[in-house]
């Protein structure tokens, strides 16, 4: 296991642990090892970035972690509970309730508009509409898009469109927000908007995150953790200082 | 999810491939017009032969007599079937008795008497039979020359077509082809008829009157020799009394008027103690409100003492091959719509296909296997649905349509025209329900492979 580093005094409990953590795919004759005994943990309200190469397997962790996908052994704790012993019942109510998912390519639904896609996860939550209303109100106002909440997501800006999606994800008031490559679509300008605020989030709100990304810049300048992955393992984890040390190379 | 916020997502989603989807309900409403198309014709054909049938007489009609009448006949269900209670005399009071049985809306007495009828001087022996005035719907007046009686004590005459035949000495020989009613009535209507009959005289009144006088012995009445003129008004093609067989009668009488004559009729030799101003009757006949009822009138009547005939079993079959009507077109009516409901799996299997991403991200965000099953059966149902509703209203115009067409042909044919076409509600309900039903099964396969949709594997699709 590689070293933890000292948790902030504010924040003392393990939101996120893996132990040992795989997921095998088969491919034909071959074993594809996209995740390969990987053993972490996150503590609550900490700004973790996962980074690597392509197929180094950080999505891989992420679905994992977001209950999307069931690990071959190994297991994942969230806040306690072991996703592998969940039922697909189970998982879904985890995925509605308990965490926030931001995307590369937004993965709104095209056919509605961005309130009903804002307010999508609270219909499988049976809230009710006025509520719903609310509700969607106060995320879009947070992530600071009130104009054209009635478009479709084809009639709006990327940067537009993520500020949409990170609404949806906020919407159920999750304690765990996974984002991967949510910049990946975005020019720089958007990019940092974004970032900024996603990092509001963690401070403000105590969200634990976890990013992925290849951008190592954009990982040391917001993340407060860096974990590095090759070929499914963990090969590096480290903290960094976003505070003090904005564009500096670690 | 809830079953409104479902719907509307539903309705939503079938919006968004307008073109595809409404082809589909397009389908589902061809398949349940066809349904109801072949449903209600089978309705109507059953009720028009109901109706036709009640209109006959023969369905509803059940013929009382008494029991003694029937002794020496030698019928094989008297002999076989059970004897209800004491037999009994066939007179007013027992006529009053079986009027007030439930289901029966009259009871008449049959009069019947054979006698004498002369026309232009020559005489001629025949039949004749009272009807009431109720016998003014039976179908056999339908294609009837003149008119009915014009009151039920008028001094009128209705003639079947082969006595007027007879009359006019135009009887036609075997296989030659028969003369048409409307030539036979026209010399005959209007034409005046004498019937010669033995009156029931009460025996004080017509002692010494003259030598026609029968004093019987012992008897409360005597026997006076009458003549009655009659108009005739009409001349009858059809044979309203087929079910009498060799008793049928050729010459009817209103009932008011014969019940006034007083005619001598052979049972009253039987029951010659009877007071004249209190008949015994040779027969009864009951109608009974519809041809359902025929068995319940019928055993009650039996337990009175009285033997009864009817031919409720004739409709028990026709029941059965309606049944089987109804089957054969139900299926031929639903194949339609088994072809459509494959539209239906094909709709929704693209849709999955098209929507892999879609199902994906709803799962991501936290949509339940459920959910998205849900979703796909509300999408179902609910073409099953608008295709019902469509089906329903294309299968009436259809209906309307082929009754429009054939009633055109019917005139021409110069035959009156004919509703059969009956699309009654639990119609309507049934063709909607079993769209409904029907879309959901279609939706079976499609609503689990979605549910089942990996959404690591659908959201990885670009």
């Amino acid at each position: 296991m590689a070293s933890v580093p000292e948790a902030p005094a504010a924040v003392s409990t393990v939101a996120i642990r893996s132990e040992n953590l795989c997921r095998h795919y088969r491919m034909g004759e071959n074993v594809i090892r996209a995740v390969d005994g990987v053993s972490l943990e996150v503590l609550s309200g900490e700004f973790l970035a996962l980074l690597g190469s392509s197929g180094s397997g950080k999505s891989s962790i992420l679905n994992l972690i977001a209950g999307l996908d069931r690990p071959t052994s190994g297991s994942v704790f969230v806040h306690g509970r072991d996703l592998a012993r969940l039922s697909r019942e189970e998982l879904a109510k985890y995925r509605l309730h308990v965490v926030g998912m931001v995307f590369q390519s937004f993965n709104l639904i095209p056919s509605m508009t961005v309130t009903e896609n804002v307010e999508l996860p609270l219909r499988f939550a049976e809230v009710d509409r006025g509520r719903r209303q609310t509700l969607a109100r106060e995320a879009l106002e947070r992530v600071g898009l009130s104009a054209r909440i009635h478009h479709r997501p084809s009639e709006l800006s990327g940067g537009e469109q993520q500020r949409a999606a990170l609404a949806r994800a906020l919407i159920n008031r999750p304690q765990l927000l996974l984002a991967d490559e949510p910049t990946g679509n975005l020019d720089s300008r958007t990019g940092v908007e974004i970032m900024d605020m996603v990092r509001e989030l963690n401070r403000e709100l105590g969200m634990t995150i976890v990013m992925v990304t290849h951008e190592r810049a954009l990982a040391e300048r917001y993340a407060r953790r860096m974990v590095f992955l090759a070929d499914g393992k963990l090969i590096d984890d480290h903290l960094s200082y976003p505070a003090q040390s904005v564009g500096r190379a670690t | 999810m809830k079953i409104p916020d479902l719907t509307e997502l539903a309705l939503r989603n079938l919006r968004e491939s307008l073109l595809r989807n409404s082809l589909t309900t397009v389908g589902i409403s061809v398949g349940v017009a066809s349904l109801v198309a072949m449903l209600s014709l089978g309705i109507g054909l059953q009720q028009m032969a109901s109706r036709r049938l009640v209109k006959s007489g023969l369905f509803d009609t059940i013929i009382v007599s008494s029991r003694r009448e029937m002794r020496g006949m030698d019928r094989q269900e008297e002999r076989s079937g059970p004897i209800f209670g004491e037999s009994r005399i066939l007179d007013e009071a027992a006529r009053q008795e079986i009027e007030r049985l439930a289901n029966v809306t009259e009871a008449y007495p049959d009069i019947r008497f054979a006698t004498e009828l002369r026309f232009e001087d020559k005489p001629h022996l025949t039949m004749v039979s009272a009807l009431p005035s109720s016998a003014r719907g039976n179908d056999a007046f339908e294609g009837m020359q003149g008119s009915f009686f014009s009151s039920d004590s008028a001094p009128e005459v209705l003639l079947q077509k082969s006595f007027a035949e007879e009359l006019l000495g135009k009887t036609p020989p075997l296989g030659a082809p028969e003369p048409d009613v409307a030539e036979l009535a026209k010399p005959l209507l209007g034409k005046e008829l004498v019937m010669r009959f033995a009156q029931r005289a009460p025996a004080a009144s017509t002692a010494g009157e003259g030598p026609d006088n029968a004093d019987v012995a012992g008897a409360s009445y005597s026997v006076v020799s009458r003549e009655q003129k009659l108009k005739i008004v009409g001349v009858s093609d059809l044979d309203p009394e087929s079910m009498r067989g060799p008793t049928r009668a050729k010459v009817f009488l209103p009932l008011g008027l014969a019940e006034k004559l007083h005619v001598m009729l052979p049972t009253d030799l039987r029951e010659i103690s009877h007071p004249a101003d209190q008949p015994v009757y040779s027969s009864i006949s009951v109608r009974v409100k519809n041809p359902a009822k025929i068995q319940a009138a019928e055993d009650a009547i039996k337990k009175m003492g009285f033997t009864t005939f009817s031919i409720a079993d004739a409709s028990r079959g026709l029941r059965q091959f309606f049944g089987v009507l109804y089957a054969f077109l139900g299926i031929f009516g639903s194949l339609a719509l088994i072809v459509a409901s494959i539209g239906i799996v094909n709709t929704l299997v693209m849709a999955i296909l098209e929507r892999r991403r879609e199902i994906g991200i709803m799962k991501a965000i936290g949509a339940s296997d459920g959910d998205v099953r849900s979703l796909f059966f509300a999408e179902a149902g609910a073409m099953g649905v608008l295709g019902g509703i469509l089906g329903v209203v294309l299968g009436w115009a259809i209906g309307q349509a082929i009754n429009f067409g054939t009633n055109v042909y019917l005139r021409r044919q110069s035959l009156p025209p004919e509703n059969f076409w009956a699309v009654p509600w639990w119609l309507v309900a049934f063709a909607i329900g079993f769209a409904l039903a029907v879309s959901l099964v279609s939706g079976l396969y499609p609503a689990g492979r979605a549910a089942k949709l990996d959404p690591v594997q659908a959201l990885r699709y670009e």
